[in-house]
């Protein structure tokens, strides 16, 4: 990935379409951390989803359909920002790839994959940012999303902003397993899936912490459910709710108190 | 055992989960070839170049086969050996029919060799009248127990020990039936007696081939037990079974991929035998076959040189990314109704045998990426794996409730307005409940089969966010 120049500004936000509609604090939360940082932020109104759904599932033009228009709707914008590593690992890994037969998409593609980072590690990598305004008491278990890990090289970033946030991380055992999310494997193949999350939600208990965090709403979902299924207290946030200091809103999969 | 010829993995998947002495069986990849791996590959700083250079030997021998298989074939036939080339599975089984025929053959020892299950080899030897035995401990107990494979360099790792006693005292009636066998060496000691037999009185011994050598004609085979090299050198005759993309040019490319085989797959630096041999034995040797025959397998692999597949030729058969897949672990082999399993094999599958018998494998993978992680290849699986599911959406093998609810999401996708008030409405719904997670909802049951619908916290983001800017 190339960064910008100058360090970036102005920026635009992808919210990512769960978050727009299962959990919209984390958007909240992404603008306050960002706001924080001096940057400019920009929420392109027409933004819907990236494609990903259809870009794993098989429909090929589907995925291009969304893509083509994230491309036009974010690229006017100095980087783009995103709170999931999977949904910037989808517009940074594979957009370009996607457009392989569209000469004049694949360039404008390659573009916006250049400019696209997951929140963290923007905050970290491209503004180098210390402080964050959130507080975290006690310890954390940590997820790391495999999109996030493998696709963006996501680790050490959202552990050293919890660090400034005085947290204290704690990894899940076996920390490179998937939760068995999938997009939609966690439907097609349900099984399957509920044995990885079944495995996932007991590490995270294990943990001990009485929260836990990650940088994708998929997994979040995904784990919460099942953590809620073993009737665990364990509250779920995603990790931008926790650096922002945004936790009056219950946890995912907790009622409103 | 023959080949299974389609794959119901959802179906399959379930009972394997259900299974529990599966279960644990599978615990041992994680314990043994994971753990292995990590502390090889922990201990070579140089890891990734060895993968790098790896991987471009191997696109060398691809982007070259034709000139490198007949390189191959003239070494060899210059140190005594007989080249065969099969087009496909039924050229290869009567080919090598025909060289047992040839020896007057009754007895067949043979060293594992995934393609000669591919190929449908065993139930073919025995219709023609052959006794084909396994000598590798894992397939001599799936040969027993009438299995296929459940893991390319593990064949018999969904079967736990007691089961395999049971085995034995099944199959070896004439020994004393009181005898010890609850522990590995008693298993092990009985396997090898009633093996050793096998292979005094072998009349051809098949192995596979890790790799050819193009330069020398030679073939190098590594196995843990030995078992590979009293089957080649025993029995006068030797056929070696490999399929085309078995190649590397030199003798220095060899011993490339002889550091990341082991150490992929087992977690190994090396296997406790590496053999290399050519040909038939030379004057004054005191061991080797009087005849020896290279059957070379293409059975659908040129098909795929030239497409984006052809990365998939790269594959050494190390079993690293079956042992790194979150869901082999849990599900076992046998679930992919397949010869080849886990991540490779699901690419593979549907190439050899077609998409429409395979069209779930592709599926059957949560796009994780572990497996193009540690694959010494640096072969990109689940980019290949999506392509498949490609190619399963534009033939309509997947299903209509998946195919229709992505043109649902696309519409929505394109219409921003209609999709957060399908959410509002969606939203509004599954709040009326006032709980924080669902146990059940409407046409969400494979989601709360195993897990609470979280419910959605309401209120949107992009346009409440956008009001509050002031846009």
């Amino acid at each position: 990935m190339t960064e910008a120049a100058e360090t970036p500004r102005r920026v635009a936000l992808f919210a990512t379409c769960l978050v727009e509609t299962m959990r919209p604090s984390v958007g909240f939360a992404t603008l306050k951390l960002l706001k924080s940082a001096d940057v400019e932020v920009v929420i392109p109104p027409g933004q819907t989803c990236c494609g990903q759904p259809q870009f794993n599932s098989g429909d090929k033009q589907g995925a291009k359909r969304l893509a083509k228009r994230v491309i036009a709707e974010f690229e006017p914008y100095e980087a783009v920002v995103v709170p999931s590593g999977s949904c910037a690992g989808m517009i940074a890994t594979h957009y370009p790839g996607l457009f392989a037969d569209e000469p004049a998409w694949a360039g404008r593609a390659a573009a916006l994959a250049a400019k696209t980072y997951e929140l963290t590690q923007f905050l970290v990598d491209v503004l180098g940012v210390a402080d964050v305004p959130g507080r975290v008491e006690g310890p954390v278990a940590y997820h790391d999303s495999c999109s996030s890990r493998r696709e963006m090289g996501v680790h050490a970033q959202p552990r050293k902003l919890l660090a400034a946030a005085g947290a204290e991380v704690r990894d899940v055992e076996e920390p490179e397993e998937c939760c068995g999310f999938g997009g939609t494997f966690c439907v097609k193949m349900s099984d399957v899936s509920g044995a990885l999350v079944d495995a996932k939600a007991k590490a995270a208990i294990a943990t001990g912490a009485g929260t836990l965090l990650a940088g994708d709403m998929g997994c979040l979902l995904n784990i919460a459910g099942r953590l809620k299924r073993l009737g665990s207290p364990m509250t779920v946030r995603h990790v931008a709710e926790a650096l922002a200091g945004d936790c009056e809103t219950p946890g995912i999969g907790e009622a409103k108190k | 055992m023959s080949a299974p010829t389609r794959s119901h993995f959802v179906r399959d998947a379930r009972g394997a989960l259900a299974d529990t002495k599966l279960r644990a069986a599978l615990l041992n990849i994680k314990t043994m070839f994971r753990n292995g791996r990590a502390r090889q590959v922990a201990a070579v700083p140089e890891f990734e170049e060895l993968r790098d250079a790896g991987a471009a030997l191997k696109r060398e021998v691809i982007d070259n086969l034709d000139a490198y298989l007949a390189r191959f074939a003239a070494e060899a036939e210059s140190r005594g050996a007989k080249v065969h080339f099969c087009a496909d599975a039924k050229d290869a089984r009567e080919t090598i029919a025909a060289i047992c025929r040839e020896q007057g053959a009754k007895l067949v020892t043979k060293g594992k060799s995934m393609v000669t299950e591919e190929i449908g080899l065993n139930p073919y030897l025995v219709e023609q009248g052959f006794t084909p035995v396994e000598t590798d401990l894992g397939e001599y107990i799936i040969q027993l127990r009438d299995e296929p494979p459940s893991h390319i360099i593990a064949p018999a790792v969904h079967v736990k020990k007691e089961q395999v006693a049971e085995t034995f005292r099944a199959a070896h009636a004439e020994l004393p039936p009181e005898r010890d066998l609850s522990t590995h060496d008693a298993l092990l000691a009985e396997a090898r007696a009633e093996l050793r037999a096998r292979f005094l009185s072998a009349d051809v011994g098949i192995t596979g081939a890790n790799m050819l050598v193009a330069e020398t004609g030679q073939m190098v085979l590594v196995t843990n037990e030995g078992n590979g090299d009293l089957t080649q050198t025993l029995p006068k005759c030797h056929v070696i079974v490999a399929s085309i993309e078995k190649l590397v040019p030199s003798l220095d490319d060899a011993a490339t991929v002889l550091r990341l085989l082991g150490r992929s797959a087992t977690g190994q630096h090396a296997s406790s035998y590496t053999t290399l041999s050519v040909g038939t034995r030379r004057e004054g040797e005191v061991d080797g076959p009087e005849t020896c025959h290279v059957v070379l397998v293409d059975n659908g692999r040129s098909a795929m040189l030239g497409t984006p597949f052809e990365d998939m030729l790269r594959c050494i058969r190390c079993g690293a990314c079956i042992n790194h897949c979150p869901v082999f672990v849990n599900v076992g082999g046998h679930a992919y109704g397949a010869v080849y399993v886990g991540p490779m094999g699901s690419v593979l599958t549907p190439l050899l045998r077609g998409l429409e018998s395979s069209a779930e494998l592709p599926f059957a993978c949560t796009m994780c990426g572990r497996c193009a992680e540690v694959c010494p290849m640096e072969i990109p699986l689940p980019d290949l794996l999506r392509r498949l599911r490609f190619e399963a959406h534009d033939h309509a093998y997947t299903s209509k409730t998946s195919r229709l609810g992505l043109a649902v999401w696309t519409f929505l996708g394109e219409r921003p307005k209609l999709m957060r008030l399908a959410a509002r409405l969606g939203g509004a719904m599954m709040r009326l409940p006032g709980a924080g997670a669902l146990r059940r909802w409407p046409l969400a049951g494979a989601w709360t089969a195993a897990r609470d619908l979280p419910v959605p916290e309401g209120g949107g983001f992009v346009a409440r966010a956008n009001a509050k800017n002031g846009d």
